[in-house]
């Protein structure tokens, strides 16, 4: 678009609306901003800040008692490669199987509910109910749920004729959280997943099948394909989810338990024990991998986030004319070619 | 195969029924997978204290003592329930309202730092809310905020304000420009056509995101137990996690389970209501088309 092609007057008047209408774009989202400041932005920079002092009360210079806390640098960040350290790798350790078993398996629980889902023709309603269930369920719920269901008289336990302890071994706590993390969250796999299934076109398969594709072939070559960037952006959100779980082991295991203890646990026992500095020091250290993560999540699958708001405009939607923002009076003249000239 | 395109219709009809009876099987497998420990706890929660050990698949003298236990004085619980309901009510409303103006921003108007102002909205949804926890939580305590409302009701914004405002500006983007044009070819003012006009037919969009942000809220837990140790300031979800029995080693599991009905009974009441709604809001949210 040129605005060359414009008279003077035109330009003018363009810009005098483009301006008015920044003006009250940035006057609307004042208040968001202003809260996402304090809420987000400043905290993390205290947290920064804050990660550089040791804990009250020692000294390690004077060795007095005292109620301001030492700056001693690096060394929270130091301390995770030496014996105090142990417990954040547990931590670490704890986090990252739980990011990776559970979004792997509710991808794949959740998909192939996605297509029973998309098959089914009665009673589509009842199991998009159903499905919300464990979504809404609150996690705090879930936790003692599967607590009472993997007691050690509980119903789990009956159903498979055990008398397993599954809140005091290593592998079988974990086992309980991944099952029930699982439970919880691939059936909203499943709806995204959905969602993304119902988009694609019947002819698509129509074609494929009188190419000669069998299910297998249409379900790799079409479906996946097709669905993927709906999957992939589900999967990154549940993932980064996934990372900071916190509510799940507090419950269902407990706090203080090395065999699911995660970061987001250690991190909130740290803080209220009054360590500040090694809590916002590990926090920033979960920070830094869920955003790395994220980083190099998006870059590998290509996933569509942020370009995807502006660059996908083809819906009934649009931008308004800078035109409107013109008062009235002063509008008259050129409006149709205003209108013709359009955005792009 | 090779039957089905010489034996006719009644052939062919035989293989789709064996599509449906499979696609039957999965969605009962679904209902199940999805149903099946929701319903254990109902059950569960019917089963007097003697009873609560046996694994029959309906209590043999149904009580709702566990539910006079959950209610009875020493719990607080319907204390905690009513601190949910005050905090994420606020929550969303709050939240609703900041990130209206700013999604009708986003989706409508022009200016420099749009996109940035996306990618930030859209990397905060994706935070670790523990990562702010500590600065928040030596500013409260140094306030004075601790065990006070907003104590939750702040941080909790830092998840649903991001949330509304991605879902919200994915809403207005579907309506279409010519409401607002034809409502200012009338005379109204941008202002005007955004309130009269615009705000109306966003309701439903504005309710499916409410709904979304009050489930977050009512379930939040981090923020809770961390700035909150007054048993009567505690929200439902802490004081779940917290439930004793009559002895101190005894997990008083029948009571619990009444508990964790009564939480989330309004939640699937409102999910079995508006299931479409939700759904398409999820959606919205995690598609981003």
């Amino acid at each position: 678009m040129n605005t060359s092609t414009y008279s003077a007057e035109v330009v003018n008047h363009r810009s005098k609306a483009s301006k008015a209408q920044a003006r009250l774009a940035w006057t609307l989202m004042i208040p968001t901003i202003a809260v996402l400041m304090i809420v987000i932005i400043i905290p993390v920079f205290q947290s920064l800040y804050q990660s550089f002092f040791g804990k009250a009360g020692l000294d390690p210079e004077t060795g007095f008692v005292s109620e301001t806390e030492p700056f001693i640098g690096l060394a929270n960040y130091a301390d995770i490669f030496t014996e105090a350290g142990e417990r954040f790798w547990i931590a670490a350790y704890n986090t990252t199987l739980f990011g990776v078993v559970t979004v792997v398996l509710e991808t794949i629980l959740g998909v192939a509910m996605a297509l029973i889902m998309h098959k089914a023709m009665r009673g589509r309603g009842f199991v998009r109910a159903a499905i919300l269930v464990p979504w809404a369920i609150p996690t705090a719920v879930s936790g003692i749920l599967w607590g009472w269901i993997f007691n050690q008289n509980g119903v789990a336990n009956a159903i498979i004729g055990q008398h397993i302890m599954w809140a005091s071994g290593d592998a079988a706590a974990k086992l309980t959280i991944i099952i029930a993390d699982v439970w919880k969250t691939a059936p909203y796999i499943g709806l995204l997943t959905l969602a993304g299934l119902q988009v694609i076109p019947d002819e698509v398969y129509e074609a494929a099948k009188i190419d000669g594709a069998n299910a297998w072939q249409r379900f790799t070559r079409i479906t996946l394909p097709l669905v993927k960037p709906a999957l992939v952006v589900a999967v990154l959100f549940r993932t980064l989810d996934a990372l900071r779980m916190f509510d799940l082991p507090y419950i269902l295991i407990g706090p203080r338990k090395s065999s699911v203890e995660t970061i987001s646990m250690l991190v909130q026992d740290e803080a209220s024990n009054l360590r500040y500095g090694s809590a916002a020091a590990y926090a920033l250290i979960l920070f830094l991998y869920v955003f790395i993560f994220a980083f190099a999540f998006v870059k590998i699958t290509g996933a569509d986030l942020g370009a995807s708001v502006e660059k996908k405009r083809r819906g009934p939607g649009g931008r308004l004319n800078a035109s409107v923002f013109l008062p009235r009076r002063r509008r008259s003249p050129q409006p149709v070619a205003l209108t013709e000239g359009g955005r792009s | 195969m090779s039957t089905a395109t010489t034996a006719g219709p009644e052939l062919r009809k035989k293989k789709t029924d064996w599509a449906g009876i499979f696609s039957s099987f999965g969605i009962v497998l679904i209902v199940i997978y999805c149903l099946a420990p929701f319903y254990w706890m109902f059950v569960s929660s019917l089963r007097p204290d003697t009873e609560i050990f046996e694994n029959s698949w309906w209590p043999r003298n149904p009580s709702l003592e566990n539910y006079e236990a959950v209610f009875s004085a020493k719990n607080n619980f319907a204390s905690g329930l009513v601190n949910s309901l005050i905090v994420s009510v606020i929550v969303t409303v709050v939240a609703l309202a900041v990130a209206t103006f700013a999604s009708y921003a986003l989706a409508r108007l022009s200016f420099r730092g749009k996109s940035l102002l996306l990618l930030v909205v859209l990397a905060t949804s994706m935070f670790p809310l523990v990562a702010i926890l500590v600065p928040l939580l030596k500013n409260f305590a140094a306030w004075g905020w601790i065990n006070t409302y907003q104590a939750m009701i702040i941080p909790d914004l830092s998840f649903s304000l991001p949330l509304a405002v991605w879902n919200l500006t994915s809403f207005f983007r579907q309506m279409p420009i010519e409401l607002e044009q034809s409502a200012m070819v009338d005379g109204c003012t941008p202002g005007q056509a955004f309130r009269k006009v615009i705000l109306p037919l966003a309701a439903p969009g504005i309710f499916t995101t409410a709904i979304i942000i009050f489930i977050g809220a009512w379930n939040e837990f981090l923020v809770a137990v961390t700035m909150i140790n007054d048993p009567m300031m505690q929200p439902a979800t802490v004081l779940l996690s917290k439930f004793t029995g009559a002895a101190q080693f005894n997990t008083p599991f029948g009571s619990q389970m009444a508990a964790g009905v009564v939480m989330t009974l309004p939640l699937v009441v409102m999910v079995l209501l508006f299931q479409r709604r939700i759904v398409a809001g999820l959606a919205a949210g995690g598609l981003k088309s």
